[in-house]
């Protein structure tokens, strides 16, 4: 591990025999560890790579055993796009992720922050409910909560029922919120108080500035999580596909247009992309929600 | 007698204030986990089918899931798989992943995002994808094997493959637990590992008594944590059998579940079965109750108060 050298530049010159040992060992040691790495990014992004070429295949293309398009489809995006429903399924997406998101983040706070930075009795407790919500399959409660949206609401079909639970906090984003507020010295908080803030006050002035990138952070998951939900969808919105949401659309790409492979991994496409754009544009804040979920409280 | 009514009302006021940051989440938790989670005992003693009121009907609904409904118990043999094997792959290339990464010199910053980025790949779209690429037919991935000579298997439409090509889509998106492994080796403190090499260790050794001890902790949170997360297992495996079984969406549609024979089938699945496709809410909420039993066994002990994986703290 310390014969480790940090550059293949600095294997120029050998100069002992010891050295040069050690220096060979080392450039072995930089291309064993390269190649590996190489292997391990071909089995991350080959997937990647063949479903964007099928994408682009023509539909007779896709059901043979080629690897890489003859002609170049990109009229397949078009027709996606000309599926009916596609626009409002895609509107419906940005609805349950934008105002699920803003929702959860309004929510989540308050309780995030109470949790971090007040002392009363009964807060572990209350952190342990937390935590133990958080790892609640979404199934356990799904009979009743669906026979009181449907039967005493008569809100089934809509996005609602996915909705309004959100602006009641969600259990994950508070727990994440709390690991980053425990973060923020208590000191801050002294000091504002000395100033004559109230609690709600030295919330909105003090912490939510430093909050910051764990706010980012609980956002990007909160908003992926509508993103990506397909059991919410399947459970509400199933029987009326003008409530129905990206990712539970979907699969019915391959139920349209039977096995046309290409537009069904188009349409894969167009569903993934939005969430590899926006990890290009806020890398820090998903690492950092991850690393966060990892660490001890 | 001044100082305590100030101080009583200070402590009010405290309370109150408390109650009031905690107000979301409380109304939440009352409305959206405490009042369902009695429902779903009382349903679990019911016989309802959502269109004639709910009758008494003792321990009918246990008795049938346990003895009589056919998927009970290839579904929770079919979690258990997804506990043991998928968890400990995935554990084990998540570390060996994340020790890759820290010992990667040259584009460090370029690998990393290649390894994470599958991670981020929404449910449904990562099954498509591997539905597409491990289809048995046309699938590059068979393709491949097949030129080179391998025997190719039917993945998702042979009951012995859908398991493992489900691990394979679950090995594909580790970015979670490499970002948490590196973070973790990156912590080992570096005199250790130059003690271990003055005292003559091997690579083996160093990796035996200096990282392990030192990563532990994060290993048995990533243990546990992908305990809940598989028997949450739901999307991906209901996606992948209702693909491969090229049945179609829509309201209403009846499919085969845990195609091909009931090998891709996992508990919180029975819940859809026996809820919306049969009617059968009694039963469905028997196997709430399971899946309740469970999850909250695991979580608890990642919360054990000694040792325990997430601490509340004091």
């Amino acid at each position: 591990m310390t014969h480790v050298l940090d550059r293949p530049a600095e294997l120029r010159t050998p100069s002992s025999p010891a050295e040069r040992t050690a220096r060979r060992r080392a450039l072995l040691e930089w291309i064993a560890v390269h190649s590996l790495g190489v292997a391990a990014a071909l089995f991350f992004t080959l997937p990647f790579v063949f479903v964007l070429l099928t994408s682009l295949m023509s539909d007779s293309q896709a059901l043979s055993r080629d690897l890489v398009p003859h002609t170049w489809e990109w009229a397949n995006y078009r027709k996606v796009f000309d599926t009916p429903g596609f626009l409002t399924w895609w509107r419906n997406t940005l609805i349950y992720a934008g105002l699920g998101t803003v929702l959860t983040v309004v929510s989540s706070i308050p309780v995030a922050y109470a949790l971090a930075k007040f002392r009363f009795r009964g807060r572990n407790l209350t952190l342990m409910l937390v935590i133990s919500m958080m790892m609640l399959p979404p199934q356990v409660v799904v009979i009743p909560m669906y026979l009181f949206w449907a039967k005493q609401l008569d809100l089934s079909g809509t996005l609602w029922p996915m909705i309004i639970p959100l602006a009641f906090g969600d259990a994950f984003s508070i727990f994440l919120l709390r690991q980053f507020l425990l973060t923020i010295p208590n000191e801050y908080l002294d000091a504002a108080k000395v100033d004559g803030c109230g609690d709600l006050r030295t919330l909105l002035k003090v912490v939510l500035p430093m909050a910051k990138p764990g706010i980012a952070a609980v956002a990007l998951f909160q908003f992926f999580a509508a993103w990506n939900d397909y059991f919410g969808p399947q459970i509400y919105a199933s029987e009326n596909p003008n409530a129905w949401t990206l990712s539970y659309a979907l699969e019915s790409f391959k139920g349209a247009h039977h096995t046309d492979w290409n537009l069904t991994m188009a349409a894969t496409v167009l569903v993934m992309a939005p969430v590899i754009l926006v990890f290009f544009f806020a890398q820090k804040a998903f690492v950092e929600g991850v690393t966060l979920t990892g660490v001890k409280g | 007698m001044a100082a305590t009514h100030t101080l009583r009302a200070k402590h009010r006021r405290s309370a109150l204030r408390t109650l009031a940051f905690l107000s979301p989440w409380l109304i939440g938790f009352a409305v959206f986990f405490a009042y369902p989670m009695i429902s779903t005992v009382y349903f679990s003693f019911m016989h309802y089918d959502g269109f004639r009121p709910p009758t008494w009907s003792g321990t009918k609904n246990w008795t049938y899931v346990f003895e009589h409904y056919p998927f009970f118990w290839p579904a929770l043999r079919n979690t258990l798989w997804l506990v043991v094997i998928m968890v400990t792959l995935r554990v084990l290339f998540g570390l060996g992943i994340g020790m890759l990464i820290t010992k990667i010199k040259t584009g460090t910053g370029v690998f990393r995002t290649l390894f994470y980025l599958p991670y981020l790949a929404p449910p449904v779209a990562a099954t498509m994808a591997f539905a597409f690429l491990l289809n048995p037919g046309t699938g590059p991935v068979n393709s491949i094997l097949e030129n080179v000579g391998i025997p190719a298997p039917g993945w998702f439409n042979d009951p012995n493959w859908s398991k493992p090509a489900l691990t394979l889509m679950f090995l594909w998106g580790v970015g979670d637990l490499m970002v948490i492994f590196m973070a973790a080796l990156l912590d080992v403190p570096k005199e250790q590992y130059e003690a271990a090499e003055l005292d003559g260790a091997s690579a083996w050794q160093r990796f035996r008594f200096v990282t392990l001890p030192n990563i532990s902790p994060i290993i048995m949170f990533a243990v546990v944590t992908g305990v809940i997360a598989a028997m949450q297992c739901y999307t991906q495996p209901l996606v992948a059998g209702k693909v491969a079984s090229g049945v179609i969406q829509g309201a209403g549609t009846m499919f085969e579940p845990g195609y091909p024979e009931h090998s891709t089938l996992t508990l919180p699945q029975l819940v859809y079965n026996l809820g919306f496709q049969r009617f059968d809410y009694g039963s469905a909420c028997v196997v709430a109750l399971v899946l309740f039993a469970l999850s909250m066994a695991f979580t608890a002990l990642l919360m054990r108060r000694r040792g325990g994986l997430i601490q509340a703290g004091d």
